[in-house]
């Protein structure tokens, strides 16, 4: 199989290229694309990318895939035309080959507040939450911080620091969803800007590309729906 | 070598499970801390766990801790320490509680109250009442939950991290105590000491030692080679938790509580062969029991598929809400590893390395201790060991499903804990005076310098199969001393071996080769440990000696750097109540 792969190391390169590889891979052999990029490294212990639990729910191996955002592990190579073109992760500084810095992605995580306030003091039993209210959390808590939605929206590209962005806009609403938390109006408030949520024109490539098929739109119009609800 | 140095109170060297808990602990404190960690911390391994965590809460049905201490006794079979065990089934409850209160967003019961699960090992009226309901859950991704809900703890409390660096070595002071470590910032390469009063380890387990196993990439044991290193031993290193459901082929994990849920292994005959294994506990007998039960029945010849190499996880039967409800990462990971969507096909499954019982051995408050050749214990000032690096020892000989959790944070929590008290008390001498960088350095040095030579990679690739060849399952001593003189032999080749990447930013290939060297380390205790142990006993099965012997074995193997193994006495004496004495262990 034939892979072109993006290469850049900041100390000998003064810019990218692209390297192509040759990999034999039997008929059928069930690999994933994780899999044929260690045996690259084997080869070639020069390529850079991280990883870490090879079953997509650490969100490290994020890469831009034949276009496309996505995690390597679970992406069958059966599912790759030829050549596999693998790139970083669009729109962040390139650190080395496929590791991107995701300094700003991870501050805007941080932006939104993102754990439980809850001011009441806390009792020796749990805090109840019947099974209706815990639904709504079901798709926004199991977000891995992969960075393939805020990567591939544009309004995160041409405005990373004002546009909080897909994955952060999630985890916004994940809390606020949540029975348990007690800051909905404060949460809610510092979101309400005109770049914060706003910047998001439901172009839908966060939706497209997340790979454990959460919707980060409509988390976005339910940001906005209850900012306009407050201000009214 | 150019070095800069930083300064903390305590530093934790891991951002999973256990060292987010003690980070909670020192962030909260008026103490500085750092927590290192070789990964963004939610890409630690703690992200994989599934099942769940236990705790006699009782909100499915009666239990309470003393039930969950005699399951945790005879699931160790009795090699557990009984002090430690009594501490953490004691302070299960509280620390759940105290997850939930941090927010995370465990399942729930119609009343509002935390969900339950059966799991593997659990029973009532210490053993007589038939199956526990004690496996708290969050669908089946708890420690996806639990580790992103320890990190916004963190982020909450305005803890340091020093993410993307990785621990070299140890560095000790004038009298032996520990002082901080040595690490190099991924990113840069940038070499620092990070000099600190206490240092904890939480740096996890080290299943990449085996070719085939659940466990993430970067499960390389760095903190057992760090403490050999240094002169201090690991302990229990024998016993490997083989979980009974590994995907076949892939290696991927799907939890025990499918079985919990009511899921139940068939081999190619359609029988549910568990009845005949363990008449009284079936599928949830102990892990170990399960996991030798698969193997006898693939070597048999009744394993499934075209190589006979498998038996199936029957879940179909259960119907699609309760999987789409409560075992939805499952089902994503059956069809995306196995191709089969388990609403409609059964997943073909396999006995695969999981979880490493043995580690750094600790008192309850977290201390490392060091063994000396009576079999006396010392404690190691300044350094503290937590979750699955750690020894403490809870798990025995066979660890149950969700007590892994459990430990991480309430080991976490308690050291954490200790090392507040000990500041506050003066206890901890600190970094004045002498130390010792050098041997680090040397090691750093001699994989810069070494520009021709053997390959990492494929050192690596001979231990991961010498390891599953021989020190698998089942053991027999020659097999055993095969792995022994196999081992050795890569230990020594790999002093030799070189890279060919000798740049400084995001140099993975030089990481990798620091931790195949700890890997090394780790395979060497693992198998050196094993062929000493002439008996059977929980996970540690040996065909030449098919039985346990509580006269000669009931004592932890302690091992060091040097290939020195000693043993120390099993502490069947509780903090309160009274001992589980061994007896004959059946489900
Ligand atoms: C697939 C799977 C499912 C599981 N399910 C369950 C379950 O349902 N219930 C249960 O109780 N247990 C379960 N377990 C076991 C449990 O998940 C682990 O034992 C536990 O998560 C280990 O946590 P830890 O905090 O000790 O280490 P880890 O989560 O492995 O974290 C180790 C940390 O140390 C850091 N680190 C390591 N070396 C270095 C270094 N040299 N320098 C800097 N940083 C370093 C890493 O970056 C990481 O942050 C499961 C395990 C697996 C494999
Ligand atoms: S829908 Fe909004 S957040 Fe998603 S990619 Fe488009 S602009 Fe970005
Ligand atoms: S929303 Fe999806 S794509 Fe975005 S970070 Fe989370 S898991 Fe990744
Ligand atoms: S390696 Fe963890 S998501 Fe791919």
């Amino acid at each position: 199989m034939r892979f072109s792969v993006y290469r850049f190391n900041p100390e000998t390169d003064s810019k990218p290229y692209l390297q192509d590889y040759d990999l034999e891979i039997g008929p059928d052999e069930d690999m994933m694309l994780l899999d044929a990029l260690l045996l690259l490294k084997a080869q070639d212990e020069t390529l850079s990318f991280r990883r870490s639990c090879r079953e997509g729910v650490c969100g490290s191996d994020g890469m831009n895939i034949n276009g496309k955002n996505g995690l390597a592990c679970i992406t069958p190579l059966s599912s790759l035309k030829e050549p596999i073109r693998i790139r970083p992760l669009p729109g962040m500084p390139v650190i080395r080959d496929l590791i991107v810095d995701l300094d700003q992605f991870y501050k805007n995580y941080e932006r939104i507040e993102p754990y439980l306030i809850n001011d009441e003091p806390p009792c020796d039993s749990e805090r109840l939450q019947s099974p209706e209210e815990r639904e709504k959390l079901d798709g926004l808590y199991e977000c891995i911080l992969c960075a393939c939605c805020s990567t591939s929206c544009p309004s995160f590209w041409w405005n990373p620091e004002k546009f909080v962005g897909p994955a952060g806009l999630l985890q916004a609403y994940r809390f606020i969803a949540d029975s348990r938390d007690t800051h909905t109006e404060e949460r809610l408030s510092k979101l309400d800007d005109p770049d914060s949520v706003v910047r998001c024109h439901s172009i839908m490539n966060c939706v497209d590309v997340c790979p454990k098929g959460l919707n980060p739109t409509a988390a976005i119009g339910q940001v906005r729906s209850l900012i306009l609800k407050k201000s009214i | 070598m150019a070095i800069s140095q930083r300064s903390f109170d305590a530093v934790i060297i891991g951002g999973g499970g256990a060292g987010l808990r003690a980070a909670v602990q020192l962030a909260e404190s008026e103490y500085s801390v750092a927590v290192i960690s070789k990964v963004f911390p939610t890409r630690s391994h703690t992200v994989s766990a599934q099942g769940g965590i236990n705790a006699a809460l009782a909100n499915v049905d009666a239990d309470n801790w003393h039930w969950h201490m005699f399951d945790t006794v005879k699931g160790s079979d009795y090699l557990g320490d009984q002090d430690a065990i009594e501490f953490m089934c004691r302070n299960a409850p509280e620390v759940v509680i105290e997850l939930e209160h941090y927010g995370l967003p465990f399942s729930r019961l119609d009343d509002g109250r935390i969900y339950q699960r059966p799991f593997g090992g659990q029973s009532k009226e210490f053993g007589t009442g038939g199956q526990a309901t004690r496996t708290c859950a969050a669908a089946d991704r708890t420690g996806h939950t639990m580790l992103h809900t320890l990190y916004q703890r963190c982020l909450k409390c305005d803890t340091t991290f020093l993410n993307e660096w990785y621990a070299v070595d140890l560095v000790k002071g004038a009298t032996g105590n520990v002082v901080g470590v040595i690490a190099i910032c991924i990113e840069t390469g940038e070499t620092a000491f990070i000099q600190s009063k206490a240092t904890i380890f939480a740096t996890g387990g080290a299943g990449r030692i085996y070719e085939s196993t659940t466990n993430a990439l970067i499960n390389t044991g760095d903190g057992l080679g760090m403490a050999m290193r240094a002169g201090l031993p690991v302990m229990d290193m024998e016993f490997w938790q083989f979980h009974p459901t590994g995907i076949s082929g892939a290696g991927v994990l799907v939890t025990e509580g499918c079985r919990g849920e009511g899921g139940y292994l068939v081999n190619k005959d359609g029988e549910r062969f568990m009845e005949r294994y363990a008449p009284n506990a079936k599928d949830l007998a102990s892990r170990d029991v399960v996991a030798r039960a698969m193997a006898v029945e693939i070597r048999e010849g009744r394993g499934c598929g075209k190589d006979a190499n498998h038996v199936l996880l029957k879940l179909d039967h259960l119907g699609e809400d309760i999987i789409k409800q409560r075992l939805p990462g499952i089902r994503e990971l059956a069809i995306t590893f196995a191709h089969v969507d388990p609403i409609k096909t059964p997943i073909p499954v396999v006995p695969t390395v999981h979880y490493m019982m043995g580690g750094i051995p600790t008192n309850y408050h977290g201390q490392v201790t060091t063994v000396k050749e009576d079999g006396s214990t010392e404690i190691v000032s300044g350094l503290y060991a937590v979750g699955e690096c750690a020894c403490v020892s809870v798990h025995g000989a066979n660890r149950l499903g969700g007590n892994s959790l459990l430990d991480l944070v309430v080991f976490g929590r308690a050291a954490g804990d200790h090392v507040v008290n000990a500041l506050r008390a003066g206890d901890i001498e600190g970094h004045s005076g002498a130390f010792e960088l050098d041997p680090a350095l040397e090691r750093l040095n001699r994989w810069d310098n070494t520009k021709s030579g053997e390959r990492v990679d494929d050192i690596r690739r001979e231990m991961g199969q010498t390891m599953q060849n021989n020190c698998s399952v089942f053991r027999t001593a020659e097999v055993m001393q095969e792995g022994i003189e196999k081992i050795s032999a890569l230990q020594e080749r790999l002093k030799h071996a070189a890279l060919q990447d000798h740049s400084r930013a995001y140099n993975t290939a030089r990481i990798e080769a620091l931790e195949l060297e700890n890997l090394m380390s780790v395979a060497k205790a693992s198998v050196l440990s094993a062929a000493a142990r002439k008996e059977s006993r929980g996970a540690h099965s040996r065909v030449d000696f098919a039985d346990r012997n509580d006269g000669e074995w009931l004592k932890h193997t302690v091992c060091f750097a040097d290939d020195r193994l000693i043993y120390k006495p099993v502490n069947l004496e509780p903090i309160s109540v009274e001992s589980f004495p061994p007896k004959a262990r059946t489900y």
